[in-house]
């Protein structure tokens, strides 16, 4: 860290050179990623067969499982991480930002899931969507998450940030078996349940299911290293914030000529 | 004073203000009339089909609506700080969580009955005299959940800028168990398409769970909602 001299208030630019979101451990990690995508890539590309009745198309499996892996990951995090800030007693802003970032990464995610699903629909079933319950239920997971984001956003201080998008964050996850179970009867009255082939039982081939493995390691690693990052961010951009008020609270100080 | 009876002065005053500043005659309703029409134009006028989709139809117009009556109910709040002043007062918040969303009740199930009507008159839809307690346990169970849900996500995005896009954003998704479960109710009543009455009840199951877990949830975070 730079020293910076007594009396001068540092600009912005300098509080962010004085700080890296990247340590030795994030490095480690990252390489970590990039050599398990490579790996996965291997095997979902060329070790793994092509399916019987579905062909190459399968190979979009080894992205599809993963990232909906990683979301649900995420808004299991995100959950707890909420709910650890609302109900300890010290109300770490910490918990927050880690609720934050993970809800980020799975909106990313869930929405990754919902393009890659599509496609792979398109291919095996012949249409983009299906009115099945598991993709209705995830469509509704991805906006309701939006929602949560859009709150994160809005202004106030950060405990009010941190108290609001928890308690939001929380009720997202009473809401989901309520959504699951209005579209699981409503489709189940109207159409019989879709058979996906992607259920995984004991019929999957072998190098299929390590190819998958693989996939859930990489992309796990993945979102560490996206989280330790952008918590990490977002605790220089709560602090950049907080310097701006000491900055301008220092300024009109300054015009009034009170020291 | 209890919190159920401050919970009903609050819903009075809410509802007396509104007798007084006729939106909801003036307004809302005109503007869930309109919704009614023009799903008659977007669907070609094509009688088969809007009797058949006329439940749905109705819900979300009420949902539409449900909108501007959010915004509504804390506009009136936020004027004059007036929630603001609630809460130093030593209000408690659940009383005013409570007492908001009664007020809302009262507004969508008058609103409901109108849409209905509509339904009648513009869709050809009849309702059977069996379906009547289907009906009105529906409305009444549906309504309690959508007026959680607004109450809830209208004090949240109170006060706040842009709070006018991030309602819908906020409530749609949320509620949209009850759309469908009250649309699939409110089918098995009236007996359009296939439905059968005997289905809709599981429905309803659905719609009460759903009343119930937002308006504890909701009760409960109200205050800290609103707290600055």
């Amino acid at each position: 860290m730079t020293t910076l001299e007594p009396n001068r208030t540092p600009t912005d630019s300098e509080l962010v050179a004085e700080r890296s979101t990247g340590t030795r451990a994030t490095r480690a990690i990252g390489i970590a990623v990039v050599v398990a995508m490579a790996w996965l890539l291997l095997f979902a590309l060329v070790f793994s067969p092509a399916d019987v009745n579905q062909g190459e198309s399968v190979r979009l499996m080894y992205i599809h499982l993963p990232t909906i892996w990683v979301a649900y990951l995420s808004f299991i995090v995100s959950a707890i991480a909420s709910g650890l800030y609302l109900f300890t007693k010290n109300h770490s802003l910490g918990w927050d930002r880690m609720a934050g970032a993970s809800s980020e990464i799975g909106v990313i995610f869930v929405g990754l899931t919902l393009i890659v699903g599509s496609l792979w629909g398109r291919l095996t079933w012949g249409v983009f969507w299906q009115w099945d319950a598991r993709l209705t239920t995830t469509a509704l997971l991805f906006v309701t998450y939006i929602g949560y984001l859009a709150v994160r956003r809005l202004d106030g201080s950060h405990h009010q940030r941190a108290k609001r998008s928890a308690v939001i964050g929380l009720l997202g996850v009473l809401l989901l078996p309520l959504v699951h179970w209005s579209v699981r009867i409503w489709r189940s009255l109207h159409q019989e349940a879709t058979i996906l082939n992607t259920d995984l039982d004991a019929e999957i081939d072998g190098l299929m299911f390590f190819s998958i493995l693989v996939g859930l390691v990489a992309f796990s690693l993945l979102y560490v290293w996206l989280m330790l990052h952008r918590t990490r961010v977002m605790a220089m951009e709560d602090l950049l914030d907080d310097r701006g008020l000491d900055v301008a609270l220092a300024e009109r100080r300054a015009e009034g000529g009170v020291r | 004073m209890t919190a159920w009876s401050v919970a009903w002065l609050i819903a009075k005053k809410d509802l007396r203000i509104e007798r007084r500043s006729r939106v909801l005659t003036n307004q809302v309703l005109p503007f869930a009339g309109v919704t009614m029409l023009i799903f008659g134009f977007a669907l070609d006028a094509n009688k088969a089909v809007l009797e058949l989709v006329a439940p749905g139809l109705v819900w979300l117009a009420t949902m539409f609506s449900l909108l501007l009556l959010v915004q509504r109910a804390f506009a009136v709040e936020g004027d004059d700080g007036a929630l603001d002043a609630m809460r130093v007062a030593g209000v408690d918040a659940r009383a005013i969580f409570l007492g908001k969303a009664i007020g809302l009740v009262i507004q969508l199930l008058l609103l409901e009955v109108v849409l209905l009507f509509a339904a009648v008159v513009l869709f050809a839809e009849t309702i059977p005299a069996g379906g009547v307690v289907l009906l009105v346990t529906t409305l009444v169970s549906a309504t309690c959940g959508l007026a959680a849900v607004g109450t809830l996500y209208g004090g949240l995005a109170a006060g706040s800028k842009g709070r006018e896009t991030l309602l819908p954003l906020l409530t749609l998704p949320a509620v949209a168990p009850v759309l469908i479960g009250a649309t699939r109710a409110v089918e098995s009543a009236l007996g359009t398409g296939v439905a059968e009455l005997s289905d809709g009840w599981q429905w309803v199951g659905l719609l009460t769970v759903f009343a119930v877990v937002f308006g504890v949830g909701g009760a409960l975070a109200f205050g800290p909602l609103i707290d600055e």
